[in-house]
């Protein structure tokens, strides 16, 4: 009975029939209560999807009727085809002659396709995008590990919200999907940078404390998809004394910066078996920011929770990564989510400059904000 | 600049449904893709079908608040039409080679990339529909898509009373939802 009444106020409060007042009240419960926000988000996303239906059939009815009645009154006859299916050669030059008058035609068309192509593919994947970011608002908040505090920035970030946090993040997935540590958001929401220095909006979508990985997801209409991931999620342990390095913002100007380092040891801090040891220089900043090897596959992500000597910090292993995908899955909200992991690293080039050249275009500064 | 300001018109009309102005559109552009379709190893029904086709994606098209003008309605239908027929003849084989040229990527990459993304809502929501069952499926179409309300779906539906139409409506809802966000990716 409760669910009913909380389903019909969702509805009224989308359909704007609640009073002022209810309407306040409902605010505030939509902001006490992540569950309830996710429902009305994810009911607004079925009402549009249902209108959308309802209008799109009755068009389809309408055309259909009046095709029907306008072909009744012998708008238009028929032209029977000449031609038996049966006769392929003859319905091959028939159609070659087709192809010609259609061809004659293509140029011109060719011109205000592009033309349309060009006003409106941008906006289309924006609003898209904006309907569909809010369904996947899963917030938690991490009060477990440190961040840093970071200055004042003109930016993306709402007015009135405060920047607490931030570190470096990567791309796992063209569609926007990006990791980072879950410390690195200590706030409930997040914009990303990328190295050209460009603000994204992201909302966060996973976060697992325990291993500190946490999934973002770009919601930005300037968000442009690269074509692939140059870089595998490697799947296996890595080797004792491996070469590795990094990219990331360790930095308050958000310039990228190169480490080089190696893999010190097997298992992370006090053994744990789901991090590395690793020999490189890292800033709290690097807090999120990938691990390579030397052929180009991604094998960690730096976890700088341990202040410990000069130059050792802590990389969560890439099988993690692998687990948070899998984790995904296993909960309502977010098991429609399709997270396709590379597999294969396109072949690292032998000068490690443009290699890093291509690399930074998928690396990004992550800040969170309250 | 008369022209144009009808060719609004006529757009605006099929946004809201409006029976004049999809006639409108009919009576000036059907022949047109009639002779091309018939010309190119197709039927008069292929070029009812093809057009019906257009004109949905006309309309989704349209349904974009960003929308603007940029060609003729009829540059703009006889594109689709021709994408669409191509493509149907190459599903048949009847026509081996790939759909290339320059012309045709713009248009798949793009437009027709989003109105097919429109297209697959629209079929998931229509199979969540009909896969629901009676009474749910007429129930929940009399609420949302008819905008009937609940006095009048009780009487229709035998219910001694709205509350109880209600009760059925939300268990019918549920059913929905659960169907349609099964197949409905909100990740993509």
């Amino acid at each position: 009975m409760e669910d009913i009444q909380l389903l019909e106020n969702i509805e009224k409060y989308l359909s704007g029939e609640l009073s002022d007042q209810e309407r306040v009240q409902f605010d505030v419960i939509r902001q006490k209560s992540a569950d309830i926000d996710q429902m009305v988000v994810e009911h607004k996303l079925f009402l549009d999807q249902m209108e959308a239906y309802a209008k799109r059939k009755n068009v389809a009815q309408t055309s259909h009727q009046v095709f029907s009645s306008l072909l009744a009154n012998g708008e238009w006859v028929p032209i029977e085809s000449a031609a038996p299916p049966t006769k392929l050669i003859q319905l091959w030059s028939k159609y070659k002659k087709g192809i010609a008058i259609a061809a004659s035609f293509g140029g011109f068309v060719a011109i205000f396709t592009s033309i349309i192509v060009m006003y409106l593919s941008p906006s289309l994947n924006g609003s898209q995008l904006l309907q569909l970011s809010k369904a996947v608002e899963v917030i938690k908040k991490n009060q477990q590990a440190q961040g840093y505090l970071l200055n004042e920035v003109k930016t993306k970030v709402p007015e009135n919200a405060k920047l607490i946090s931030g570190g470096s993040g990567f791309l796992i997935d063209t569609k926007g999907y990006i990791i980072t540590n879950a410390h690195v958001l200590k706030g409930n929401g997040a914009i990303v940078i990328n190295s050209k220095g460009q603000e994204l909006n992201a909302t966060i979508i996973y976060s697992d404390i325990t291993n500190d990985l946490a999934l973002l997801k770009i919601e930005d209409k300037d968000y442009k998809q690269p074509k692939a991931i140059p870089y595998a999620i490697r799947r296996k342990i890595s080797d004792l004394g491996e070469e590795i390095f990094t990219l990331g913002f360790p930095r308050n100007d958000n310039d990228i910066v190169y480490g080089k380092g190696y893999l010190s040891a097997q298992t992370g801090y006090e053994g744990d078996s789901s991090s590395y040891q690793i020999q490189i220089s890292a800033n709290p900043g690097y807090s999120g920011a990938p691990i390579f090897n030397s052929n180009g596959e991604l094998i960690g992500v730096i976890s700088t929770r341990q202040k410990l000597a000069e130059g050792v910090a802590f990389a969560v292993k890439s099988t993690e990564i692998i687990e948070v995908v899998n984790a995904l899955k296993l909960d309502e909200k977010t098991k429609n989510i399709n997270i396709k992991l590379q597999r294969f690293s396109s072949s690292p080039s032998k000068n490690r400059k443009s290699q890093l050249d291509n690399l930074k275009n998928f690396m990004y500064s992550v800040r969170s904000f309250n | 600049m008369k022209a144009e300001r009808n060719e609004q018109g006529l757009l605006k009309g099929l946004a809201q449904n409006d029976s004049k102005a999809v006639e409108t559109l009919y009576k000036s552009h059907f022949t047109m893709i009639q002779h091309f379709v018939e010309n190119n190893n197709g039927s008069f029904d292929d070029a009812r079908d093809i057009f019906q086709e257009a004109m949905i994606a006309l309309y989704e098209k349209v349904q974009l608040d960003s929308f603007v003008l940029t060609c003729q309605i009829k540059t703009y239908l006889f594109s689709i039409c021709k994408h669409l027929w191509l493509k149907r003849l190459h599903q048949m084989g009847k026509y081996s080679s790939p759909l290339s040229g320059q012309e045709e990527s713009i248009f798949v990459e793009n437009d027709l990339g989003l109105i097919e993304k429109k297209d697959a809502a629209f079929a998931i929501m229509d199979r969540a529909l009909n896969s629901l069952g009676e009474p749910c499926k007429s129930l929940l179409e009399g609420y949302y898509l008819n905008k009937k309300g609940m006095q009048e779906l009780a009487s229709q539906f035998g219910y001694t009373n709205a509350d109880n139409a209600k009760n059925q409506k939300y268990k019918c809802l549920m059913r929905l939802k659960k169907l349609f966000f099964a197949q409905y990716n909100i990740g993509d």
